[in-house]
């Protein structure tokens, strides 16, 4: 049996799960629906034209983790921001892990999707937003219709959250391969600011697959500001597909730091329903050995006078690949608008490839738009000056690197995910200097 | 100090020195002139350690270490400084970072801990001051943007952090005015002692006013062909390279 009949055929045993009787269970029925129809996504598709899922559905994943799974503050901390105070909503094989989280309801709900899916007081919030920014292209269909779990975040109008939120998916490795769909969603209200960290970390060299749906709704003059650090080991492959709605002058902003992993797919989406929006998507890929990494970026303008920045750096080393797929779509309502789009990379070896296309469609006629992007090596002039002045070969080229990841590094605004991505990226670079620029 | 014998050096097969032979003893100042083209900067790229430079001949001999297997950090830890004549610009590494990264990678080589940070910013700022330097442009991204001066000035700050055994200046002098090149002299003449070694490498005798170089070297398609005291520059000066073209004729 391949994944796709597998995974239909336990919708029924998930069925036995869940209450079946709600508003939520109607919209999981019409996705298990849409996935069936549609399967998995093949290259012929042009969104998936330079990945292939093909490989990392031949495993046999569990699709229901059978037991729980309990692990130990002190074996995980180090994946976790913790020179900071910060909620935290940790998941161990897609379970809940109550003694390593901290949750609140004191003003703002920080807690579990499974609350918000079961409580009568979570029941409009639920209704107003659940499934509404996601699409229903058909991996963001098989995760709508497993949805369970995840995190839930609601923070009501003029609160500024005082501490970062973190959101942890943490695999033990118990299945021999284990498939998790986490469900997130966050609702910023008016004037409220919020910061999250997400992270999906494999404790073993088992092979997982996260298909992940995250939708977020900023409202008028919210700022949320997300950070997805992603570097797993190469036996975890994740799909991640994050939905964001923006009202008038709210900022939201998305962070994507990838370094490990095997498969990594980043399906972006920012939508502008209001004026005078700002909308960032920044993201340093590190890749090597047969690592793959495919950033596919969706900004709609609908509305006037709003802007976009998309800025990504790639460093491709081994037989790594990349794709940078960046669509912006201006509406012709959405005039005044200014989308910049850049993506630059450089390939370190023979052997590594990246594919990047940028895509505007523009139909409003008095907007700034411009994209760029630049494949590069590293400057053989600039190795030389530095060896010269007795930094080695090795430091050398990671200073080089650091460097031209930097300026995606200088608009995270908290100073412990700086540090915490700089000391990730001397790690996947094999140096010990300290970057201090 | 170094000694170059019958040296031979060629670039994607075009050989351009030519059988070069040269001792630097400490405490001494050499001066290398000669028309464009002669191979001058090839020269301080090899003792330097260009990879794409490849030594067909003769042997270059640092403290009475054969050097030519040896990388160009591995040069710079014992003790070998090139001033390029084109400092490289590198966007979004700062001055400081870029000279704490040097020093304390040269001092991992040499089995040394990394040198504290008060310690540093105090060596920076004796060193910024000797060269006249702005504490600004420290923080800002190495060479870029910066004035042929500047790069020219930074050359020699990061000479003086570094403080090599041997400091090869490939045409500090050009690009510079007159203020300029006083204060980089200066410089090099504050370092100077009787344990160091420079290499003077200029096209006009305008720097050897004030750095003042005990031997002369003329070279020429690759050779060193006239060898003399500091009086031979002047007369280079006077009368051209030509002069010494129809000598060897």
């Amino acid at each position: 049996m391949d994944l796709k009949e597998k995974l239909v055929s336990s919708f029924m045993a998930f069925e036995n799960q869940v209450d079946v009787d709600t508003y939520v269970h109607g919209i999981r029925t019409e996705a298990i629906k849409t996935f069936e129809t549609t399967g998995f996504p093949t290259k012929k598709q042009e969104a998936w034209k330079y990945t292939s899922l093909n490989k990392i559905l031949k495993e046999d994943y569990s699709v229901f983790p059978k037991q729980e799974n309990n692990i130990e503050y002190r074996d995980v901390k180090k994946y976790l921001i913790h020179d900071i105070d910060t909620y935290k909503i940790i998941f161990i094989d897609g379970k809940y892990s109550s003694h390593l989280s901290e949750t609140t309801h004191d003003g703002i709900d920080v807690c579990l999707m499974s609350a918000a899916l079961s409580k009568p007081k979570y029941r409009l919030v639920i209704e107003n937003y659940f499934n509404k920014a996601a699409t229903n292209d058909s991996l963001s269909s098989l995760n709508t219709a497993f949805s369970s779990e995840g995190a839930y975040i609601h923070i009501p109008k003029n609160k500024l959250v005082n501490k970062p939120i973190q959101i942890v998916h943490f695999s033990t490795g118990n299945e021999s391969a284990l498939m998790l769909q986490p469900r997130n969603l966050i609702v910023v209200d008016e004037n409220s600011h919020v910061q999250i960290i997400e992270r999906h970390q494999s404790l073993t060299e088992n092979a997982v697959l996260t298909n992940s749906v995250t939708e977020v709704f900023a409202k008028k003059r919210a700022v949320v500001d997300y950070y997805k650090i992603q570097n797993d080991n190469q036996k975890a492959s994740l799909i991640d597909n994050t939905f964001i709605k923006q009202k008038q002058e709210s900022q939201a902003s998305v962070h994507t730091f990838t370094f490990g992993g095997n498969l990594t797919r980043n399906n972006l989406n920012f939508y502008q329903h209001g004026e005078r929006i700002d909308s960032t998507l920044k993201g340093v890929t590190i890749i090597g050995d047969k690592q793959h990494v495919d950033h596919n970026t969706l900004v709609h303008h609908i509305e006037p006078n709003c802007e976009s920045h998309q800025d990504y750096k790639g460093i491709y080393d081994g037989n790594a690949t990349g794709v940078f797929n960046g669509k912006v779509i201006v509406e012709k309502l959405a005039q005044k608008t200014n989308a910049f789009q850049a993506n630059n990379n450089i390939l370190v070896s023979d052997k590594s490839t990246i594919n990047t296309k940028p895509q505007l469609e523009i139909f409003a006629d008095d907007v700034k738009c411009s994209h760029g992007c630049t494949i590069g090596q590293l400057d053989d002039d600039a190795l030389f000056y530095m060896k010269t002045r007795g930094i080695p070969e090795k430091e050398a080229k990671a200073l080089l690197m650091y460097a031209f990841a930097n300026n995606v590094l200088e608009s995270v605004k908290i100073p412990e995910i700086k540090a915490r991505i700089t000391k990730l990226i001397a790690t996947k670079l094999g140096v010990n200097i300290g970057f201090n620029l | 100090m170094l000694q170059i014998k019958n040296l031979h050096a060629s670039v994607e097969d075009k050989t351009i020195l030519r059988g070069i032979n040269l001792e630097v003893k400490a405490g001494e100042v050499h001066a290398i002139m000669g028309p464009n083209g002669s191979g001058k900067s090839t020269l301080a790229s090899v003792i330097a350690g260009k990879e794409e430079y490849e030594t067909t001949q003769g042997e270059i001999i640092f403290d009475g270490d054969d050097i030519d297997e040896l990388a160009a950090e591995e040069r710079a830890h014992k003790g070998i400084f090139l001033s390029f004549q084109y400092p490289v610009e590198i966007p979004g590494v700062t001055v400081t970072n870029f000279m704490k990264t040097a020093i304390n990678e040269t001092r991992k080589a040499k089995g040394l801990d990394e040198m504290p940070a008060n310690e540093m910013l105090k060596l920076i700022r004796e060193k910024s001051e000797l060269l006249e330097i702005d504490r600004k442009f420290l923080s800002r991204s190495l060479n870029q943007g910066f004035s042929g001066g500047e790069k020219k000035r930074n050359e020699i700050f990061q000479m003086a952090m570094l403080e090599p055994k041997l400091a090869i200046l490939d045409e500090t002098d050009s690009g510079l005015d007159i203020d300029a090149l006083r204060i980089v002299a200066n410089g090099v003449n504050k370092l100077k002692s009787k344990d160091n070694a420079v290499i003077v490498i200029t096209h006009y005798q305008r720097l050897l006013d004030y750095i003042v170089p005990d031997f002369v070297h003329v070279l020429h398609n690759g050779k060193i062909v006239k060898s003399g005291p500091k009086e031979l520059a002047h007369e280079l000066e006077e009368k051209g390279y030509d002069w010494i073209k129809q000598e060897l004729v």
